[in-house]
């Protein structure tokens, strides 16, 4: 044992890695994304990691991986369950022989997600066990109980962190490497019966996995990591270490708070010292520790519930209630107590706990003295394309060249969502990964005078855009696909995919070309560009919509975050008659004023040189792309 | 007890590099720490933050700060530690960079914004003598290395006392963060007035 500052997604990594996982694969997507990263980087002997082409693949792979006895996890974040819910619904009838883990960051929020959905529910959905810890060191202990769980249980296991233990730091104490249990995998033994999914299989199957659930609720109810805790009076919290309550306080309160995840530990903090009020953690979701929760009830005139997402707990204790005719009155997000929606921050923690628990008049509520100084007005800070990001110059491309004409321009997921900013304005829809494609299509089908564009980028083509193009060939769609191909996966922190010849072993592999694999599908107008040369750009936009059928461009250029700037540009002052055309048209965050004339910010600037192309006299130069 | 440390900025400044460096100080001398970051979309030029935590052995579960909670904010930019003041415990601690990091929606819509109301609010409401003040930039650039801006931030930020680390305590642990080469760089830039 030693102790280490590591980040939620690395002590998941290395948990992982202490229970000896054999295989982790996975697809990028904020928060999950450091977990396959870190498996990466602290890599032993015989670990084989890999970012699969999409989620379902991550999920298919691990699951042949366990099939042959390997400890194997898989990643991503909720949307990406989504993908995967298709190999993910079956696998269940089946089962696993190796332990697998199924990791889901879940994003209340949210903060960098298209939905606030509850992988719980999934759990529930598809019958799986779930985790859910509460802290960095938890999330390090209890991944290793979870490959415990789903080796002894044959089933895959959910473990779903979200963003506020994923992306939170902690100094923890983590096992040295001679301590990592070791695994060899016994193979895969040939066996249709066991392997092959038939309807009479999984007839046999559901009512053993209903069973097993029955049976969860009993073995859950006897994990440590679900407990009954006396207020927050216990102490030795610091290294992780909560100490259950032996045995109920007969004095106890009237009042209980249960509550999982990020919400457990902002509880506890909420409570410091308090010991008026009994406290449920819930660190098994599903199956819900039933018997642990009765204990709990018992005595309780009321209880809050304090969770993120959906009200899970909460359902969960009514229907205990329910079921053993317990008179105890559960609050939360149903009796609007807790808001239903957005991240539980700790001032609103310690209002539900506070108001909760009663104790008005002692709460401090702040007044500021009436002669306070008013805050100045603090500007608002959207995210925007970083200055010379090639994307800003594929819009504008398309833009001009597409001006005065009736279009949509439809958008994806990743960096170029971020196209939808003024002044491009080039992001008329955005869905999910690869819907863009098909939403064109389908918009193109009832106005059929409306020129559709599609936006993608690369690692989000090979994720799921092939088979919406290959839809509209088939259909005889009239669209115009833009790859915007900066040669790697940028929102998430640039990770490789199949365009870049690099996979997470290190190792450089030939490079999967979107060109050819556009041709192979059947399109005919297939152009590369540098959209950087905006005359080009804008040129073979115009020309291919002189072409029916379904044409694609290639916007080739690197994402400015991972390359060398190429200089920096300048603006003649003699020169520039401070028109703002430069701000106006491309919004590059490069481009500032001070004291009234337009300048580049020389920190900023990566000198793509676009907007020396859009200046009306020519008075930006220095140093830029040509 | 616990010392909480707020840290913000606009994305990409680097306040990563002030948390970690804190934070192995910390752990050097026995402490325990936690701290939230901000990831994700909002590094493309939102404004971002991280909390700090810092435990002598004192129970602590969440790496998170509420309101009128923090010893001490650390700002990269001035309008930041502006919206983070209402963190600031009533005797805190401020240091803020002075220079103001335009969004680009102002310089689009023409609209101005300064760093001169953010600063001038600043002394108002932040105890006497509890606000530090730097020209992290120059500093930083005075020194031919733009990066280090945290680290001069930082540095400051020690030398007031409130975090209960010396600037001894966060030298011996920069070898242990930071990269052989920059190492000289960063401890020039730590130490600067
Ligand atoms: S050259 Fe112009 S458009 Fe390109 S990054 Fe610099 S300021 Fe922005
Ligand atoms: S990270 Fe790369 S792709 Fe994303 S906005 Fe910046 S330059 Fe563009």
């Amino acid at each position: 044992m030693h102790s280490e500052f590591l980040m939620g997604n690395a002590a998941i990594a290395l948990g992982a890695i202490a229970a000896g996982v054999d295989l982790v694969a996975g697809y990028p997507g904020t928060p999950s994304t450091e977990t396959l990263e870190n498996t990466a980087k602290y890599k032993p002997e015989g670990l084989y990691v890999e970012w699969s082409v999409n989620e379902k693949s991550a999920m298919e792979v691990a699951a042949g991986a366990a099939y042959a006895g390997a400890r194997t996890m898989v990643t991503m974040k909720q949307v990406g369950l989504n993908v995967a819910s298709d190999p993910l619904m079956s696998l269940e009838y089946i089962g696993v022989k190796g332990g697998m883990v199924i990791m889901v960051a879940d994003d209340p929020g949210p903060i960098s997600s298209q939905t606030e959905q509850d992988t719980r529910h999934f759990a529930y959905f598809s019958k799986l066990p779930c985790f859910d810890p509460t802290s960095v060191q938890e999330a390090y202990d209890m991944i290793q109980d979870a490959f415990a769980y789903s080796e002894k249980y044959g089933t895959p296991v959910f473990f779903r962190p979200t963003t506020r233990i994923c992306h939170a730091y902690a100094s923890i104490n983590i096992k040295d490497v001679d301590e990592y249990k070791k695994n060899s995998p016994e193979g895969f033994i040939k066996d249709s019966k066991r392997w092959v999914i038939f309807p009479r299989l999984s007839n046999a199957n559901h009512k053993k996995i209903e069973a097993r659930n029955e049976l969860l609720k009993d073995v859950f109810s006897a994990y440590p990591r679900n407990m009954i805790l006396n207020g927050g009076s216990d102490k030795g919290a610091v290294d992780g270490e909560i100490a259950a309550l032996g045995g109920l306080n007969a004095a106890a309160s009237k009042k209980g708070i249960a509550a999982g995840g990020i919400s457990f530990a902002l509880t506890m903090e909420a409570l410091h010292g308090r010991t008026d009020a009994r406290v449920l953690k819930v660190a098994t979701p599903h199956p819900f520790p039933e018997k642990l929760a009765v204990e709990f009830l018992t005595g309780l005139d009321e209880v809050l519930c304090l969770e993120e997402l959906d009200p899970v707990i909460e359902r969960e204790l009514i229907y205990v209630c329910g079921k053993y005719g317990l008179d105890v009155k559960i609050r939360g997000k149903l009796t609007h107590d807790t808001a239903n929606a957005g991240e539980n921050s700790l001032d609103l923690i310690k209002q539900y706990v506070g108001s909760f628990l009663a104790e008005s008049g002692s709460a401090d509520i702040a007044c500021e003295p009436e002669n306070a100084p008013q805050p100045p007005t603090i500007p608002i800070r959207p995210p925007v394309l970083c200055a010379g990001c090639p994307h800003r110059a594929s819009f504008y491309a398309v833009k001009v060249a597409m001006r005065r004409q009736k279009t949509i321009f439809c958008g994806d997921i990743g960096c170029y969502t971020l196209g939808n900013a003024m002044p491009l304005d080039m992001c008329d829809t955005c869905l999910c990964m690869g819907a863009g494609i098909n939403i064109a299509q389908g918009v193109y089908r009832i106005e059929p005078d409306t020129k559709a564009f599609a936006f993608v980028g690369d690692s989000t083509f090979f994720a799921s855009a092939i088979t919406g193009i290959i839809n509209a060939v088939y259909n005889q769609a009239e669209m115009t696909v833009c790859i915007l191909d900066n040669s790697t996966t940028a929102m998430t922190g640039h990770q490789p995919h199949p365009g870049t010849g690099r996979t997470m072993m290190g190792e450089v592999v030939a490079k999967v070309s979107i060109e050819a694999v556009l041709r192979g599908i059947g399109l005919e107008f297939v152009e590369t560009v540098d959209p950087l040369d905006l005359e080009k750009a804008v040129d073979t936009v115009k020309r291919a919509q002189e072409v029916p059928g379904v044409k694609a461009i290639i916007f080739k250029s690197p994402c400015v975050a991972i390359t060398k700037p190429k200089g920096k540009a300048f603006i003649d002052p003699e020169k520039c008659i401070g028109c703002r055309k430069c701000i106006r048209e491309i919004g590059c965050p490069g481009i500032v004023i001070n004291d009234g004339f337009v300048c580049i910010d020389d920190s900023l600037c990566t000198g793509c040189g676009l907007c020396a192309q859009i200046c009306p006299v020519g008075a930006i130069g220095g140093e830029v792309h040509d | 007890m616990i010392k909480n440390i707020v840290l913000c900025g606009v994305g990409g400044q680097g306040t990563v590099l002030a948390s970690k460096l804190l934070a192995a100080a910390a752990m050097e001398k026995g402490f325990t720490v936690m701290s939230a970051e901000t990831i994700g979309m909002a590094q493309r030029g939102g404004n971002v933050f991280s909390n700090i935590r810092i435990s002598d052995g004192e129970a602590m579960y969440a790496p998170m700060i509420g309101t009128g909670e923090a010893d001490l904010i650390l700002a990269f930019e001035p309008g930041e530690a502006v919206r983070m003041l209402p963190f600031l415990k009533e005797d805190g601690f401020v240091i803020t960079n002075t220079r103001a990091v335009k969004p680009t929606t102002a310089t689009l819509t023409g609209s101005g914004y300064d760093a001169g109301p953010m600063l001038e609010y600043l002394q108002k409401k932040v105890a006497d003598g509890h606000l530090m003040q730097v020209d992290g930039d120059s500093a930083a650039a005075a020194l031919g290395n733009p990066r280090v801006l945290n680290v001069v931030l930082l540095g400051a930020a020690v030398r007031t006392g409130a975090l209960g680390l010396t600037e001894e305590d966060i030298l011996n642990v920069m070898g242990k963060v930071i990269k052989e080469k920059f190492l000289d760089l960063n401890r020039k830039a730590f130490t600067l007035a």
